[in-house]
């Protein structure tokens, strides 16, 4: 008998992103199949749980393709090698597990370049495909900028190993609900600069430096520009930066299909008039051909072809349902009431980012889980 | 409540917990109880999902000092 491939949560993000065709039998729970699953354009998927496969997988067998690849998920991977070798024994030939399940696949950082700087340099969007999480790297002459950087700080450390970068700032474009902020962690590793909006740290319990309008950032030979653009409205300190004039990054304010949602700290009501406000008037003041980097996607629909997410800030005014809802009350009424659910332990995620909580690592990876919910489909 | 029979699965990863509890219920007849013992985070939610889907019962389910302790009735 042929053994079965073990596939990392790197491979699994290059074939999503290559977009080849993939078909996921996944053997979690219903409950957690329901709440959080892979994605991607090419990828088809089937749930059962692996209980109901332990007498074997006749039962599901017509279910599976014999011309695309199939790999097995569950939540750590045990239970996925178990239904995988059923599977190679029952005939199928091209059958692989995901390496440390759906827990692997939430934490897998990819770095994808998605543009160049005037003056040299790059700007990299590191992609959590299993949350739609977006961080970046703004590189330029061996100096590093990182924005809204996840928990799982390694993956910018070696990125920045590799090409012999020194990360200078870690900046935060909020006080961020639904993952486990790493700029902090790295600034500290790196004896580089933390940067968060005071308005969203009035209670952290850590020495931080002021992002704020008017203060720029620049560094690097050739100076990169990075402009702090105040942008209330997901939280009250929420700031958009403008980068090399040509990138936006929007933060959790602007999505590519959707906006964001301000009630993350229980104040849907207060914030709904500033995120009015910064979509309906301060981003209309800006070029239209800005670059939007936002920090989520919401739908694999949004992935441009390379497998990154951009889009031009124009063709968002035009397309974009979030900007186009002429009528006030009915802009309160759409992202204040039927909200989808709030992000998993958001409330304890927040007293993490301000220094209130220090968990163990497996409770952090525990509070992240899950899918992501900070948008507002229009 | 008379305990039939246990499983100690403490320290194992799943898919063994299930596959173990699967194995000793077959051994049970209908109104014993077996109690199992794990410490995966994931045996609860899925011991709660398997009962269910086999018409067994989950009597009572309890966490002690990081182990989880899962009294099932055979249906």
């Amino acid at each position: 008998m042929t053994k079965v491939n073990p596939a990392t949560a790197a491979q699994l993000a290059h074939h999503i992103i290559e977009n080849k065709p993939l078909f996921v039998l996944d053997v979690r729970n219903e409950d957690d199949f329901a709440s959080w699953k892979i994605e991607g354009r090419q990828v088809e998927i089937f749930n059962t749980p692996y209980f109901d496969l332990l007498d074997g997988v006749e039962s599901i067998l017509s279910q599976l393709p014999d011309d695309k690849p199939v790999i097995v998920v569950c939540a750590k991977e045990g239970s996925s090698i178990f239904v995988a070798e059923l599977l190679l024994k029952a005939g199928l030939k091209d059958v692989s597990y995901l390496v440390g399940g759906m827990k692997a696949w939430s934490e897998h950082l990819e770095p994808i370049k998605v543009g160049d700087l005037q003056n040299g340099g790059e700007i990299y969007q590191f992609m959590r495909m299993g949350k739609g999480c977006m961080s970046y790297m703004i590189v330029s002459e061996k100096a590093a900028l990182i924005v809204d950087a996840a928990r799982m700080v390694s993956a910018y450390e070696e990125f920045a190993h590799r090409s012999d970068i020194t990360i200078k700032y870690l900046v935060d474009t909020h006080l961020h609900a639904d993952h486990i902020s790493g700029g902090r962690e790295l600034a500290h590793k790196v004896n580089g600069a933390y940067l968060l909006p005071p308005r969203d740290a009035e209670e952290v319990t850590f020495d931080y430096h002021a992002l704020e309008e008017g203060n720029e950032l620049t560094f690097g030979g050739t100076t990169v520009k990075v402009v702090p653009i105040y942008s209330p409205g997901h939280t009250i300190g929420s700031t958009t930066l403008l980068v090399d004039d040509k990138y936006l990054l929007t933060g959790d304010i602007l999505f590519v299909e959707s906006i964001g949602r301000p009630d993350l700290a229980g104040k849907a009501e207060d914030w709904v008039g500033d995120l009015r406000n910064t979509l309906y008037s301060t981003y209309r003041e800006l070029d239209e051909d800005l670059v939007v980097l936002p920090a989520h996607f919401a739908n694999v629909s949004e992935l441009n072809e390379d497998g990154s997410i951009s889009a031009r800030l124009g063709d968002l005014f035009k397309r974009n349902a979030g900007l186009n809802v002429a009528n006030e009350a009915t802009f309160r009424e759409l992202v204040s009431i039927n909200l989808p659910p709030q992000p998993n332990a958001y409330h304890e995620i927040r007293l993490v980012n301000m220094g209130l909580l220090s968990p163990a690592e497996d409770e952090k990876r525990e509070m992240e889980m899950g899918p992501n919910r900070c948008a507002v489909h229009g | 409540m008379i305990i039939k029979k246990v499983v100690d699965a403490k320290g194992q990863a799943c898919p063994m917990p299930i596959v173990r509890t699967k194995k000793a219920m077959n051994e049970l007849i209908t109104g014993e109880v077996l109690q199992v013992l794990a410490t995966d985070k994931g045996s609860k939610p899925d011991l709660a999902a398997w009962t269910k889907s086999t018409g067994h019962t989950l009597l009572e389910s309890k966490e002690e000092n990081g182990v989880f302790i899962f009294m099932i009735q055979k249906g």
